[in-house]
């Protein structure tokens, strides 16, 4: 059990909910460290303003479980058959004892419904001014994230400065997704035909995970995401290396017969890559090297799954519409430092 | 009889109690194919990136597991209840319409098996895979289910079940509500009404309103999928969310039609056994007419994360916090029903207490789905599928199987086992909670439902672990359930009229009861007629019994509705003639149907 207490576990849990511990604790959950993609984990004003919500109505919802359920209790020992007990009066209503279980219920939810209302409006404003802007749009089954100011483009992994208010604008590139960072706050769903928008303002540096919560087909379950929450000088620094063109290759080098054999094995008909290809139907690789993720934040960043990765796509990510290209060994390996060298 | 004889009478018969046990064993082997699909998701799940199915199959699981649940199991179970109990509590001798109620069931057979062709038709239709059942999730929301993003026949499975299915329970609802409505016995006046058969008609009434709604949904998606329209599409101006409200202003009724029934089961088995009269007879049954009516108002609470803005997520937030105060009102008047009593702990008895213990927290996390904010951070995880279960295994399951061991001797004449029916309780009690409950942190914790895989970082692994484990309790629970209705046809102890010293009219006759159901119309002068002194008139010596009639049996019924899947291979097969001779088969069974001679 000690090792459950752990300084980053206690971390993880806000501190209103930090007599979850021992329940989670009790359940062997706790033990795996903290829970990167925790709604209990509010990062943002968005997410702490829902957290606070909820632990309200948790603790009604626990006052009338107790009420009710130990009621329950009460009478099933209370009043279990008896041999030989006179036959129980046969009552057939109480006009004021409905009255009072119709208000009590009814008065409860008011506690409950007036601070709703008020998140509802206070959760849901127009973007400030000066908010920085993010197009997201979803694609089976992957993220897409510009920066329509920076002149950014990047996928997967969402870059944000801490303390900034954020306006993002979700739309959709085929089917309804739904963009979920818990940690960020409630999700949103992503709709073809729609602009919806969430505003929010990171509070603390961070590294939350989230994932597409609409199902949306075969990889729906691969179609993952990460939030990286950095100080204002760490998130303008991304910004800069991200406004570079793309990282030159060395002449006669493995990467540059990597090069050659991007654009060979059609590559450059789906990904931008620098000013070689403007395609968009897969992610923009002009700085693939420096994301930490692959395949819809699917697999870790390194040759060993991006190799696996490109050699046979549909086989790692069901329903992938990249193609298996057949790739030799020899070309794949080439293939891999190049992209690699994309920093 | 000779063997194809007894077969005849089965295929022919329009004896409400007949057709209730046909239905009772099609549903029960259908929760038998849904708890299985369960199984093999639960199997999927125990650990993080599990490799027991594919993702394709697991996807083509969720679907029809919540699929087969609410259409093919839950509803046909309290349909069979609908059949056999609702005319003996009302004192008739069968359902108004009893051919169209035989046709009923077997529109449900035959769509259920259309939809369940799936699982093994794929090499059909060049699949190369065994599988093509439905794959979108058992709310298949629009644009996922277009012919673009969904070229296989998968959907077009779901969508032409479903459009037979809804034929059957639309002929259903009609048939329950003329039957409640004008064949009581007379004294049997609507506030005499046993508080299940109330329930009946409150659900039917959903029924005939709720599933029209579908329908038009399903036939906007045929015209997508087979003719090029675009109601679902953005591509020439129409909406994929215009299905969400479609499907939600059926789908929200469709709940209440699932749990009301149950309500009315356990407003009769508590009473039963705690030996005193339903607390606020007329509250309850206001209320559950509240429930429905309210349950008109509330839809786009499934739609929260839509983004429908400030204004209507208030509205909506407003509406379904309301309809907690008449669902609240039950269960005070559950508790005050046995507060007093002299409560007998019999099988039926505790999965009626069960239904409240548990009801009680799917109804608590319910409210707090009702506030938007809260929603957002828990639609689509496991927390709403712990919900959800809590709702319709805690409480629609409870609920159906206490009026199983409650109504099986007055159905067979035999009583179930109490020392297998407690083992029973015990097991699914047990196992629906360990499998349901760690679903609650299992969402919070950020995970999503309908994923195939998921990631060991998510530290939810211990918790689907422990959830796995409870979902097999709850297999070997059904199992020992299973066991004893085996046993009860040979061994089980004989009921006589009324083991449990009920209330209402189904108890004054034999077990089972004869195929006219009463020798006498009883005359009925109180709510409860079993409890109360001088209450059947008895019959005068002598006196000329008027002859009784009964319907035939009608072959004509099943034909009629052999000939929808028929239709419906028209556009599965994409060949035009199955469409006239499903037609064919359609009308020549209604024109024999309605020249049949009314008696047999």
């Amino acid at each position: 059990m000690t090792e459950c207490w752990d300084s980053s576990t206690f971390d993880a849990v806000s501190r209103d909910r930090r007599w979850l511990l021992p329940l989670l604790c009790a359940a062997g959950a706790a033990c795996g460290g903290p829970f990167p993609q925790s709604s209990l984990r509010p990062r943002s004003d968005f997410a702490g303003a829902i957290d606070r919500l909820f632990t309200d109505i948790f603790w009604w919802a626990v006052l009338v479980f107790i009420l009710v359920e130990g009621l329950l209790l009460f009478i099933i020992v209370r009043y279990r058959y008896r041999e030989g007990a006179p036959t129980p009066k046969p009552t057939h209503g109480h006009t004021l004892l409905e009255i009072a279980w119709t208000l009590a219920p009814a008065l409860i939810l008011v506690f409950i419904a007036v601070p709703t209302m008020r998140t509802i409006f206070a959760t849901q404003t127009d973007s400030p001014a000066g908010a920085l802007r993010v197009e997201v749009v979803a694609h089976q089954w992957w993220w897409e994230y510009r920066y329509p100011e920076l002149g950014v483009v990047t996928a997967n992994e969402l870059h944000l400065p801490a303390g900034r208010t954020v306006a993002l604008a979700l739309t959709s590139a085929d089917v309804i997704h739904s963009f979920w960072a818990p940690g960020l706050g409630g999700k949103r769903d992503v709709i073809p035909g729609r602009t919806n928008r969430l505003v929010l303002r990171p509070d603390s540096v961070d590294t939350l995970l989230g994932q597409c919560a609409e199902f949306c087909g075969a990889s729906h379950a691969n179609m993952r995401l990460r939030v990286m929450v950095e100080a204002e000088p760490a998130f303008q620094a991304w910004v800069g290396r991200q406004q570079a063109g793309a990282a030159s290759v060395v002449k006669g080098s493995l990467a540059e017969h990597g090069q050659q054999a991007f654009r060979r094995y059609g590559c450059v008909g789906c990904h931008t890559m620098g000013t070689m290809s403007t395609a968009i139907i897969g992610p923009n690789l002009t700085h693939l090297g420096s994301r930490m993720t692959i395949a819809g934040g699917l697999f870790p960043n390194d040759s060993v799954h991006l190799t696996r990765w490109i050699a046979d796509p549909p086989a790692e990510k069901p329903g992938s519409i990249m193609p298996n290209m057949h790739v030799p060994a020899g070309d794949l390996a080439a293939l891999i430092a190049y992209l690699r060298s994309m920093r | 009889m000779s063997r194809l004889k007894r077969l005849m009478s089965w295929l022919t018969t329009t004896d409400h109690k007949r057709i209730g046990l046909l239905y009772f064993y099609t549903a029960f082997v259908f929760f038998l194919v849904g708890g299985l699909e369960a199984l093999f998701i639960r199997a999927q799940l125990a650990q993080p990136d599990g490799h027991v199915v594919s993702a394709e199959t697991f996807n083509q699981l969720f679907t029809m597991h919540g699929t087969t649940m609410v259409f093919l199991a839950l509803m046909p179970l309290t349909a069979s209840f609908f059949n056999y109990i609702v005319p003996l509590q009302i004192g008739a001798r069968d359902v108004a319409f009893p051919r169209l109620n035989a046709f009923s069931y077997w529109v449900f057979v035959l769509g259920a098996l259309l939809m369940n062709a799936s699982w093994f038709t794929g090499p059909l239709f060049h699949a190369g895979r065994l599988n093509v059942a439905p794959d979108a999730g058992w709310f298949g929301y629009a644009n996922l289910t277009s012919r673009q993003y969904s070229p296989g026949p998968n959907i077009d499975f779901w969508l032409l079940g479903l459009q037979i299915l809804g034929v059957s329970s639309l002929a259903a609802g009609f048939n329950f509500i003329v039957t409640i409505l004008n064949l009581r016995a007379p004294g049997m006046k609507m506030m005499r009404l046993p508080v299940f058969s109330w329930m009946t008609l409150v659900t039917s009434f959903l029924i005939i309103t709720a599933f029209p709604v579908i329908t038009v949904a399903l036939v906007l998606l045929m015209f997508d999928r087979f003719f090029g329209t675009h109601f679902y599409l953005t591509s020439a101006g129409g909406d994929p969310v215009l299905w969400q409200h479609l499907f939600w202003i059926f789908g929200h009724p469709e709940v209440y039609i699932l749990i009301l029934p149950a309500m009315g089961i356990v407003s009769e088995v508590l009473p039963t056994f705690a030996r005193k009269p339903l607390f606020g007879y007329t509250v309850v049954v206001y209320s559950g007419v509240l429930i429905g009516f309210m349950g008109w108002g509330v839809w786009s609470h499934h739609m929260f994360s839509v983004g429908l803005g400030p204004i209507a997520d208030s509205v909506f937030s407003a509406t379904t916090m309301l309809i907690a105060v008449p669902t609240g009102v039950k269960i005070f008047n559950w508790l005050a029903t046995l507060w007093g009593g002299q409560l007998r702990f019999t099988t039926a008895m505790l999965f009626a207490i069960g239904f409240i213990a548990l009801f009680t927290i799917g109804g608590l996390s319910g409210v707090t789905h009702a506030s938007p904010p809260a929603d957002l951070q828990q639609t689509d995880t496991y927390y709403v599928v712990a919900h959800i279960h809590y709702v319709l295994f805690g409480g629609t399951i409870f609920g159906l199987f206490a009026g199983m061991y409650y109504w099986w001797p007055k159905m067979t004449g035999r009583l179930l086992s109490e020392t297998l029916g407690k083992w029973h309780f015990a097991l699914v009690f047990v196992g629906m909670n360990l499998a349901f409950f760690p679903m609650h942190l299992i969402g919070l914790l950020g995970m999503p439902r309908r994923i195939y895989t998921y990631s060991p970082d998510l530290g939810v692994s211990t918790l689907n672990l422990v959830s796995t484990i409870g979902a097999f309790l709850i297999g070997v629970g059904v199992l020992v359930f299973i066991w004893n209705v085996w046993r009860t046809r040979t061994r089980g102890q004989t009921a006589g009229n009324d083991p449990w010293g009920g209330a209402t009219l189904e108890w004054t006759i034999s077990s089972p009861p004869p195929v006219h159901n009463f020798d006498v119309i009883p005359t009925v002068a109180s709510r409860l007629p079993r409890w109360t002194k001088t209450q059947l008139k008895a019959i005068p010596e002598g006196a000329k019994l008027a002859e009784i009639h009964v319907p035939g049996g009608s072959i004509w019924p099943l034909v009629t509705a052999l000939g929808l899947p028929v239709l419906a291979l028209a556009p599965l097969s994409h060949r035009l003639p199955f469409a006239f001779v499903g037609a064919t088969i359609i009308l020549l069974g209604i024109f024999r149907w309605a020249f049949e001679p009314f008696e047999a």
